[in-house]
């Protein structure tokens, strides 16, 4: 049985001193979560059957929404747990080992890496912020309807036109507000990232979508960072602000050499 | 989603919520957490490999999933239902269905190579605008 086993991993945190895995959680595969210890470093871990977890399993149930978003909510969850007792540094969904010395070798061989990555998200935790228009709110207003003597087919095709320029100038419109809102939640973190506005379908929401941050925030400053959202909501009141976290550092964690690479920070979207 | 025709989709949380900012709620909505755990986190070479880079395409299949019309109903995404802007709701479903099968198609046949315009599936209808 043993060898129909993989190793998947959640995080990476600090060796806790008791060397006592965080208790009571269970993971992607209903699995206790332990402990992988290694250079002072402590992978928290499940054994996960490779009938489900191997390559090609995974591969059909990634395409299975209900079984995705079981596992992802497992994921995180595990990760959400171990964070209670200390700072961790999520691992991306699906990494996978054979085995735990397997894991113990990656631990020791990246240590520099996590030590450093832990040092820079200790003390600080994720909040993300999205804002949501509804692009009515930013029309211009309307300009006098044209009566003259065009066609119906002109007249409509500079109905369109109008239209479009309408939606331009109000998707500016909503942006500026959305970059000064960010600016100012900004202020209070100590880096921010981009999300890619998320899918209307998926997270089922209408209008536009024109913030989707997140930002790491000291500790101390949680509460001045959720009570400024709610601040800024007021003063934007065609803008709609949703916060959500404290989560976990997922998007802070990733090595910060990589610059070729458009850092996440400086994208507005 | 489908509103590239017609550009004023209905809004549900914008305006109409009582309270301007919001507490997320718990449990964390699904797009959240998967735009984290899918998208974020460390990336580690594990010694098996799962092609996670192509979140594009990951996300268009589950927004084909969703998108087809039981389905979505069954997730309570049934807005179209009750907005008369949108004649034929399940007609716009099924073009956006047709829509990113081609997208997923192409993407199959040349993976990674269309990172650059990457977010004209996700954020279509802010594309379709500009």
């Amino acid at each position: 049985m043993n060898g129909s086993l993989a190793t998947w991993l959640y995080a990476v945190t600090a060796a806790p001193e008791d060397g006592a895995p965080p208790r009571g959680l269970t993971g992607v595969a209903d699995e206790p979560v332990r402990l992988v210890e290694s250079a002072g470093l402590a992978a928290v871990v499940g054994s996960v059957p490779l009938e489900d977890f191997g390559e090609d399993a995974l591969r059909g149930h990634l395409e299975d929404l209900e079984w995705l978003e079981r596992t992802a909510r497992a994921h995180h969850r595990v990760i959400n747990g171990a964070a209670r007792h200390g700072q961790v540094i999520p691992l991306r969904f699906a990494t996978l080992y054979h085995d735990d010395d397997r894991v113990r070798a990656m631990l020791q061989e990246r240590r520099d890496d996590f030590t450093a990555t832990l040092r820079r998200v200790a003390g600080r935790t994720e909040w993300g912020v999205k804002a949501y228009v509804d692009p009515r709110s930013f029309l211009p207003d309307p300009d006098e309807p044209t009566d003259g003597e065009e066609s119906p087919g002109t007249a409509y095709l500079m109905r369109r036109r109008a239209q479009r320029q309408d939606q331009e100038t109000a998707h500016l419109r909503a942006t500026e507000r959305a970059e000064e809102i960010h600016a100012a939640l900004a202020a209070l973190a100590v880096a921010t990232a981009a999300h890619p506005p998320q899918d209307t379908a998926l997270a089922a929401y209408e209008g536009w979508m024109v913030l989707n941050n997140s930002y790491l925030v000291p500790d101390a400053l949680g509460e001045e960072f959720t009570a400024l959202v709610t601040g800024l909501g007021e003063r934007y009141p065609a803008i709609t602000l949703e916060v959500s976290g404290p989560w976990p550092p997922y998007s802070f964690t990733a090595p910060p050499k990589r610059a070729e690479d458009a850092q996440p920070e400086e994208t507005p979207s | 989603m489908n509103q590239s025709s017609d550009w004023n989709p209905p809004v549900r949380r914008a305006g109409a919520a009582p309270e301007p900012a919001r507490r997320g709620a718990e449990p964390s909505s699904l797009a959240d957490i998967l735009e984290r755990v899918l998208d974020k986190g460390i990336v580690i070479a594990g010694d098996i490999q799962i092609n996670l880079l192509d979140i594009e395409l990951l996300t268009i299949k589950i927004r084909l999933l969703v998108a087809s019309v039981d389905r979505a109903k069954e997730m309570g995404i049934d807005w179209w239902e009750h907005d008369p802007s949108l004649s034929s709701g399940a007609r716009d479903v099924l073009e956006e269905n047709e829509r990113l099968r081609r997208r997923v198609g192409e993407l199959e046949d040349g993976r990674g190579a269309h990172r650059e315009d990457d977010h004209g599936t996700q954020g279509a209808e802010r594309e379709d605008e500009r």
